[in-house]
Formats: structure tokens, sequence, C-alpha cells
């Protein structure tokens, strides 16, 4: 068995006839937290969805702790979706509860103390709570989990910034320090100081993958300011008359 | 104290630098057992593998050195806390002479109205 925690080989996956990614090769180590960093519709959100299962690749494939995808890695992964699937009616208790039940590695005890530390009263009902704070009980639900794999899909992207370092704290106190979170985001000067390596997704294809450090050493600037160099929308106007 | 983390640079040689600078000023004392690289890495809000590399640095530069039992302790010798802090002043005056030429003084320049400072 090889000591990569994520690794994919070719990954090719399309809806109908639209590819969403084209060939990703990708090996990402125990113990680290990667931003997986692209625009809309780079593929962020179908590559975290062939890791935690819910897609399968069209060609290519995927390990995760050694793995093929099934009901090992289901069991070793946390998850965390771009939008809410719980039922309204929900206490946030009420998803602590399932969630005890579905998983092993769930710990009660830590996402009650979670909820006291970020603000959330863990009696209300989901309908009764901003949307910033259902993403905070989605975020306990995922972090209280001794995982070894934390797939966070926009984690931050609905929460005031004041909040948000609030939530890159919790993921850096809270995640297992064998496991490895994989954040994807565009909010990449938010999440720079967190990160030990960047993935930058470009039209479903990895355009880099290194250690940030090594980025602003080699660059001579941060990861932001790079992303932005290299994913630069053309103006309208350009090589063209005005 | 506060982490200023600029964007050019890599960030854990920015860590150690702050981590010597409150040594040398006595925020964590000499013989005291800094924090754990969690509490330091959520202090800062970085990943807890950067500023285990900036610790590293600071073992290296001989301003802390890991103790047998756990964690961290900041050095007591006089001569590695006088030779950093030194190494630090020398950065803050260079500093200002790149500033001051900035603004277009020559080196000689900027020495002279500092002596006049003190006048």
């Amino acid at each position: 068995m090889s000591d990569c925690l994520i690794e994919c080989r070719g990954l090719y996956k399309s809806y109908g006839l639209r590819p969403a990614l084209r060939g990703v090769d990708l090996e990402v180590g125990p113990g680290r937290i990667v931003g997986l960093l692209g625009p809309n519709g780079s593929g962020k959100t179908t590559l975290i969805k062939l890791l935690c299962g819910l897609l399968q690749p069209t060609t290519g494939w995927l390990a995760v702790d050694g793995r093929a995808v099934g009901p090992y890695t289901k069991s070793v992964v946390s998850y965390l979706p771009d939008r809410m699937y719980f039922a309204d009616w929900m206490k946030a208790t009420d998803l602590f509860d399932l969630f005890r039940d579905f998983y092993q590695d769930f710990e009660y005890e830590k996402a009650m103390s979670m909820c006291r530390s970020l603000g959330v009263e863990p009696g209300d009902r989901l309908k009764a709570m901003s949307k910033g704070t259902k993403e905070k009980v989605q975020l306990v639900l995922v972090m209280a989990r001794s995982a070894k794999l934390y797939l966070l899909d926009e984690p931050i992207a609905g929460v005031d910034p004041a909040a948000r370092d609030f939530i890159l704290r919790t993921i850096l106190t809270n995640y297992n320090e064998e496991g490895t979170v994989l954040i994807s985001t565009h909010l990449i000067s938010d999440v720079e100081k967190v990160l030990d390596e960047a993935v930058f997704l470009k039209e479903g294809k990895i355009m880099l993958h290194a250690t940030v450090d090594d980025i602003r050493e080699k660059e001579g600037k941060s990861v932001d300011a790079l992303f932005r160099e290299i994913f630069r929308a053309e103006p309208m106007w350009e090589g063209g008359e005005l | 104290m506060d982490w200023n983390l600029d964007n050019g640079r890599p960030i854990w040689p920015q860590l150690a630098q702050q981590l010597a600078r409150r040594i040398i000023a006595g925020v964590y004392p000499p013989g005291s057992r800094l924090p754990s690289v969690r509490e330091l890495a959520a202090e800062a809000g970085v990943n807890p593998n950067t500023m285990q590399r900036a610790l590293a640095q600071l073992e290296q530069e001989g301003l802390a050195r890991a103790d047998r039992t756990a964690g961290r302790l900041v050095t007591r010798d006089v001569q590695i806390l006088d030779a950093a802090r030194l190494r630090e002043a020398q950065a803050v005056i260079q500093g200002y002479f790149e500033a001051m030429s900035a603004l277009g003084y020559s080196r000689e320049q900027a020495a002279e109205l500092i002596k006049e400072e003190f006048l």
C-alpha cells in the first residue's frame, strides 16, 4: 500500500458530452491541508464528489487511503457538501444523533462544545437559523468526526469575514493530526495562510500543485496574486478595436 | 502582540522572525516554555506544519531547544540572545536606510539626520 491518502490517475469525468475533469493526476499525503483552487466551473466540486463516492469517474481510477472508493473509504471520509441537504424541521441535535448512528468516529460531546464556541444554539431548528449559522452547523457535523480525509467544498463562502477567520481556526484546531483536509474555495487570500499545498484546477485539469511556501519563494508573490494572474479574464476589447 | 504576515514572501521565515522578536522582547522569557505548535498555529491562524518549520528554525539558531519531556524551552544563553538582538537591530537599521533612500536621501545624509535627532 502506498502512503498516499488521495491518489488519482487519469481521472476523467463528463456530464453527457460536457467534460468536467479532463485527465487529473493527483497525489496527496496524510497530515496536509490542501487548497483546491480554481474559478467557477473548473471541476473542484466534481473532483470532491468523485473522492467521496457520490459520482463515478467516466474513465481513470482513484483511491482513498489505498482503497477503491466504497464503504471503507466512506467511513474515513468526512464530507462538507456545497449545499445543505437536511430537512429544515430538524434541530442541530437531531443531526448529531443521526451522525452518531451513521459514523463510528462522530464525537457527540465535541460537536456540542464546537456549537458553544461557534455561538450556535444546538436546540434550534434549522429553519430558524440564518444561512451562516446553518453552514456552521454543517461544519460542526463534519469536523466533529475524527476522519482521515476531510473534504470541504466551499466551507467559508456564506459567512462574514470575522466568522471566516473563526471557521478556519476551528478547522485548524479540530482536524485530526494524521488527517488531511482538502478545502475547495475561490476565496484564496482568506485560506492561504492555513494551507500546506495549493492545487490549481483550470478547465478540468491540474495546472499547478505545489506547497504555498514554494510558490511564494519561486514567484515572489502570494498564491492569491498568482491565481489572479493565471485566471485573469481577458477584457472584452483586448486585441480588438474599440 | 499580533502576527503580521505579508504576501510576497514564504510564511515560515516570517513566523520564525516574529517568534525570535518575541523572545528578544521577553514576551517568552529566557528558560520559559514556548506554547505548543498547535497553540501558536491557532493563534497566528496558520498551518501547524508551517509553524513547526518556523520553530525548527529557532532551534537551529539556538534560540529554543526541544525539551526531553515535552515542548520547547527558550534559551538562557545570553550570548545567543544578544546576537539575535543585534541581528534584528541591524535589520531595522537597513530598513531605515532603504526607506530613506526611497525618499531620495543618501546613506550619509540619512545617518546625519539620525545624529541631528540627538542634538
